[in-house]
């Protein structure tokens, strides 16, 4: 039986890791290849490094980074931001990427999705979604792209039913509404996803206790959590969310 | 020396890195020399078998007469079912046949890919998981898998819905389905295993 995943995701601008709330106000949380390297030894399941630069010049920075992550992180990581054709994938994950999460670009050409999975597999092709509560539809989440700055017309159950059928191999599942306020993910937002996916589903957005990350697995019925904040500022260790997990019955790599 | 098998497949550079994370001389070739000379080889690959046994070529028969003249072999993903008899991946290939058995699809009952951490439980004496205790979880991505038929290798085994084979030994040839270089710390030991029985049979300098 495969294990719940515990899965620290590191945002990524001007090489430096950065948190914010609401996805603003971001605050330094120290450099990428050292945290990575100390979430890999701590035994994380698997990194998230998002370039939330994502900038023609940073193209270059993040596939650097990539090359010197793969040097000291020793668990599957997965990079994302800014990624536009499948040339962008290839190249990252010659440099060193398990996996590669696509957004905005998703949104405006589905074809990329299903040439990176038929390419190189759909294992490696993340589709990662940016949800919002709709205002206008009452229990319905709407699809934002450009970093959430941007809200299409998307419903994201409908989207992520989507990805699956043109080929990502698993969802990144953030709630913009949670991210950063530590008071706890989405869950009915997780749980709509989940239920009308086969594929993996990566909750992400709002952990601040550890029993949000209980929730989420249970009642949200995700297969990997995702955490920022609550990790990279020193308040909980992996060990100690793996602990508090597996004591409450939940499969984990320990 | 350890020399890991550069054959133009996947992504085999994880394999190196990991290798000189832990303090090993390791090098990527594909020149008969320096496989011949090499203490211990280790055969990565992600990509479809059909694509890398073709890939692999006229190394095949270097790679098999070397694992035959008693030379640590270590197989990884797609390097490890290389090393049974046949494939059933979009076809039929034949491998290595350095340890018997084929490689068939994981059950459309369970989801496919088999991708994410599993408890593997070796059996005792297998050199690769000295040090690991009875069971310790590693990083898997694949969708077909190895039904070990050899009465002589010693096989690892994960619970998917049913017995999959996670790792084998069979003299100095060894073989791991999961990613030892993407399993962490586990993973990482497993590497030291591998390079420590390189040394026993090279110079020393793995």
């Amino acid at each position: 039986m495969l294990t719940k995943r515990i899965i620290p995701c590191l945002d990524v601008k001007d090489n430096r890791v950065v948190k914010g709330v609401n996805f603003l106000n971001l605050r330094d949380a120290g450099d990428p290849v050292e945290l990575g390297a100390r979430y890999s030894e701590e035994g994380a399941d698997e990194l998230v490094f998002l370039d939330i630069t994502a900038t023609i010049r940073s193209r270059k920075t993040i596939v650097e980074l990539v090359e010197k992550v793969a040097e000291k992180v020793f668990i599957p990581f997965t990079v994302g931001g800014g990624i536009q054709n499948a040339k962008q994938i290839d190249e990252l994950l010659r440099s060193g990427a398990d996996k590669v999460s696509v957004n905005t670009a998703a949104v405006k050409t589905p074809q990329i999705i299903t040439e990176a999975a038929q390419r190189f597999g759909n294992q490696c092709v993340v589709l990662a979604i940016d949800a919002r509560r709709s205002k206008t539809r009452p229990g319905k989440w709407q699809v934002c792209i450009k970093a959430g700055s941007e809200p299409t017309e998307l419903d994201v159950v409908e989207w992520a039913i989507k990805g699956e059928k043109l080929g990502a191999g698993e969802i990144l599942l953030t709630s913009m509404d949670a991210d950063g306020t530590k008071a706890g993910y989405d869950n009915l937002l997780n749980k709509a996803v989940s239920d009308a996916v086969n594929i993996p589903v990566i909750a992400s957005g709002g952990a601040g206790k550890l029993e949000h990350l209980y929730d989420a697995i249970v009642d949200g019925r995700a297969d990997a959590v995702l955490m920022a904040s609550i990790t990279h500022f020193g308040n909980y260790g992996i060990r100690q969310i793996k602990e508090y997990l597996r004591g409450r019955g939940i499969a984990v790599n320990l | 020396m350890i020399v890991v098998i550069d054959y133009n497949v996947g992504n085999v550079r994880n394999v190196c890195n990991a290798f000189r994370h832990i303090g090993s001389q390791v090098q990527l070739s594909c020149e008969l020399k320096t496989i011949e000379n090499a203490a211990g080889l280790v055969l990565p690959g992600v990509a479809a078998f059909g694509y890398a046994i073709s890939a692999l070529g006229d190394l095949a028969a270097v790679i098999k007469d070397a694992a035959s003249a008693g030379k640590p072999l270590l197989g990884i993903c797609v390097g490890y079912q290389m090393l049974f008899d046949e494939s059933y991946e979009y076809g039929v290939y034949k491998g290595l046949g350095l340890v018997h058995g084929k490689v068939v699809g994981i059950p459309v009952t369970q989801v496919v890919p088999h991708m994410g951490w599993n408890l593997v439980k070796p059996q005792s004496d297998m050199d690769l998981f000295e040090g690991l205790g009875k069971e310790r979880h590693f990083y898997f991505a694949h969708s077909f898998y190895a039904q070990v038929a050899d009465k002589q290798a010693k096989v690892a085994y994960t619970d998917y819905g049913f017995e999959l084979a996670a790792s084998v030994q069979k003299a100095n040839v060894y073989g791991t389905q999961f990613h030892p270089e993407k399993s962490g710390e586990s993973g990482l030991q497993v590497l030291r295993n591998f390079a420590k029985i390189c040394n026993k049979n090279g110079n020393g300098l793995c």
